[in-house]
């Protein structure tokens, strides 16, 4: 074996298949996208040289602008929510349930497997308001609240989907950080409730801690999913009401393959991109000083 | 010697495999497609939309039946693409100048155009005469064609819808009210029948389009026929008061709650459900709608129970009377692929169509209804008079817009119905797209 990986020509005949392909496959379309970005015109009529003309339209484009705003938002909460929900549900495997955890752990990561479309119909029908009230509008009446249009504002629309996405997400992120939790030796927590340390203390001190590098890597996940997000929105609320909870995503689709805009949806894909490598090289850095520290 | 000779034996051998792969590519390349008249044709190939059944459906009963000469020379071959992403694969096809023979002119009209810049359509109407079939396309149908299309006829009318208000004759009847002539009419008709408890109108505000179409119509007939063409043409702006006033008139139908609750919420068949058992007294829509009204187990109060009105007036309005219309899914030609077998089909389908369409589907089509087209039901007839005595019509709102300005109207509808959209906000908004 050490005498193929020390042959050159070796090496090379073994890489050259698999670096081809994923050039051809990755590396092309993001380059050619790339290239785009600078031109105007589509498949029927043609390409034309628009200069900087996509990316000053991205400056002054209101709707990109909101878009992004909204990516930002619905990134922020969903993951903050989602890796909430999920360490809670690890904690609670290892904690309280242990060995019985199984069926729970099931249970709850089952809405992982489900099609997005599926989900978004079940959700539609939970909050239904017209034509008639749907189950969660039908308790609010049993306790006298009014029922509310869920999808007929931008404020209630957001918070379905986060309630939505985090219902159909928890169940794989409490696996990822289970399998980090029961990584932590037993010895160390036993010597820590030894100390006095328990409940509350026990978690934050010891627990979190030790936990961190599986609980980056989950932000890392959901923060990259919930910036792209794409097919629960287009299922559940169609980016409306109005534009309202429209994200980067389906605006690029739109300016593309809708309005026939490939110079500027490759512009706002840009974005997108950028948007993606920032945020992780920023948790990546954070994580390392924490380490550190720690 | 050896060497050299075996070396001439390898440089044969590579050429040969070079010479074989040109011979097999040129093999699948097929013939040209401008060939003679009388040689045999390419098939006669339709990329259809998924969801429309109709147009397939009729294409090949006309196959076996009226045009089954022109199918001996051009064979039918229907292929499938979901509308969503439709124009997408033209755009990708037309790129690559593999049209297929006959298509959907794309989800809006600016497809067809861009389309007939790179001289890629067939000029159906230039051949259509040259073939003596001109007669054969309804006025109405025509003049659709031309205000959708620069005043080119490039697209063949597979369908022709007028627009109007149904409106259920009992319910009217129980109220003591009449069907509506003017906008006046409209809403005093509607308090009528809110007071009595009914939904005065069901409109599908998920999809926007229906409660625009209202915007476009009460702008034709306050402001004139040419109204939206002068917003194209940069003439006019959406945000003039009087453009701003039909969006205020329809969004004072939503705020008085016309449209029943949550009408954003509201989809397609729920809004046409509504109507036909009676839980709403009036519906916006346009004639395509007939199969639903009279098929017996989806219309509870029963086709004899339906009335049409065309969009009221509007006081002191410059417009006119005339129809709202669209050609539904209209039809375009390949150049690259017009042979002599497309040809036929295309004599064919002006001189049969028509019927083919009415007798099958109870589709109303822009073309005329030569012969037998099957027993006709009475709602359907009444309409099709009155497109066959139409010889101008208008368009709809977002006729002339670009996508953008469309997707930007049709999902802001149901904001500005319900009240968290002024309607100069709703015209900024689209103005704003539109440049």
């Amino acid at each position: 074996m050490k005498s193929v990986f020390g042959d050159r020509r070796a090496v090379i005949l073994l890489l050259t298949p698999a670096l081809l392909v994923y050039s051809l496959v990755m590396l092309v379309p993001v380059v050619w996208s790339l290239g785009y970005t600078f031109f105007e015109g589509n498949a029927i009529n043609g390409f034309s040289f628009a200069g900087l003309d996509n990316f000053r339209e991205l400056l002054s484009d209101p709707d990109a602008h909101a878009a992004l705003w909204f990516t930002v938002r619905f990134a922020l909460v969903l993951t903050v929510v989602q890796v909430a929900m999920g360490y809670l549900l690890s904690l609670l495997y290892v904690f309280v349930l242990r060995r019985a955890s199984s069926l729970v752990r099931t249970l709850v990561f089952f809405p992982v497997i489900l099609p997005t479309v599926a989900v978004s119909l079940l959700f539609q029908q939970l909050f239904e308001y017209a034509p008639r009230n749907g189950p969660v509008n039908s308790l609010l009446n049993v306790f006298g609240i009014h029922s509310v249009d869920w999808f007929g504002s931008s404020g209630s629309a957001f918070w379905v989907l986060i309630i939505m996405e985090t219902w159909r997400s928890m169940g794989f992120y409490a696996v990822l950080l289970y399998a980090g939790l029961v990584d932590i030796p037993e010895e160390i927590l036993e010597s820590a409730r030894l100390d006095g340390a328990s409940g509350v203390r026990l978690v934050r001190h010891v627990v979190v801690p030790l936990s961190l590098p599986v609980l980056l890597s989950s932000v890392i996940f959901s923060i990259n999913g919930t910036l792209k997000i794409f097919d629960s929105v287009v299922a559940l609320t169609n980016g409306g009401p109005g534009s309202s909870t429209t994200p980067l995503t389906v605006y690029m689709f739109q300016t593309s393959f809708s309005y026939g805009e490939y110079g500027y949806g490759s512009t706002i894909a840009l974005l997108l991109t950028m948007l993606c490598l920032v945020v992780t090289l920023f948790i990546f850095r954070t994580s390392r000083r924490d380490t550190t520290k720690a | 010697m050896f060497q050299r000779g075996r070396r001439t034996a390898r440089l044969t051998a590579g050429l040969s495999i070079v010479a074989a792969g040109a011979l097999a590519l040129s093999a699948c390349s097929g013939s040209d497609s401008s060939s003679g008249s009388d040689a045999k044709s390419g098939p006669f190939k339709y990329l259809s939309f998924s969801e429309n059944t109709t147009i397939q459906d009729t294409l090949k009963t006309l196959a076996s039946g009226q045009c089954a000469d022109a199918n001996s020379k051009a064979e039918l071959q229907v292929t499938t693409q979901p509308q969503a992403s439709f124009d997408q694969q033209i755009q990708l096809l037309a790129g690559q100048g593999a049209l297929p023979s006959i298509f959907p002119a794309g989800n809006s009209p600016s497809v067809a155009k861009e389309l007939d810049r790179s001289s890629s359509l067939v000029d159906t109407g230039a051949e259509l005469e040259a073939l003596g079939d001109s007669d054969d396309i309804l006025p109405a149908a025509k003049s659709t064609i031309e205000k959708l299309y620069d005043g080119k006829d490039y697209v063949l009318p597979t369908e022709l819808n007028v627009e109007g208000i149904w409106y259920n004759k009992k319910l009217f009847a129980d109220n003591g009210i009449e069907a509506p002539a003017t906008w006046g009419d409209l809403t005093a008709d509607a308090a009528k029948l809110e007071a009595a408890g009914v939904q005065p109108f069901a409109a599908d505000g998920k999809d926007g389009w229906p409660l625009t179409r209202l915007i476009g119509n009460y702008i034709y007939r306050s402001v004139g026929a040419d109204a939206l063409q002068a917003v194209a043409d940069g003439k006019a702006k959406l945000t003039d008061q009087a453009y701003v006033d039909a969006a205020q008139a329809v969004a004072d139908l939503g705020a008085k709650g016309y449209f029943g609750k949550s009408v954003g919420s509201i989809d397609y068949t729920t809004a046409m459900n509504q109507f036909l058992t009676g839980k709403a007294g009036m519906y916006y829509m346009g004639s395509w709608a007939l199969a639903n009204f009279n098929d017996p187990k989806q219309n509870q109060i029963g086709a004899d129970n339906i009335g049409f009105v065309p969009f009221p007036t509007v006081s002191g309005g410059k417009g006119g009377s005339e129809l709202a219309a669209n050609v539904g899914v209209p039809l375009a030609l390949s150049k690259k692929s017009y042979d002599s077998g497309s040809k036929a089909w295309l004599d064919c389908i002006a001189k049969n169509y028509g019927a083919a369409a009415l007798k099958g589907s109870g589709t109303i089509t822009g073309f005329k209804v030569n012969g037998d087209a099957g027993k006709v039901p009475a709602l359907t007839k009444s309409v099709q008079e009155q497109i066959d005595s139409s010889t101008d019509t208008v368009l709809w709102f977002e006729a002339l817009f670009d996508p953008k300005a469309t997707t930007t109207s049709q999902t802001n509808a149901a904001l500005l119905v319900n009240g968290k959209l002024s309607a100069a906000d709703f015209m900024s908004k689209i103005q704003a797209d539109l440049g």
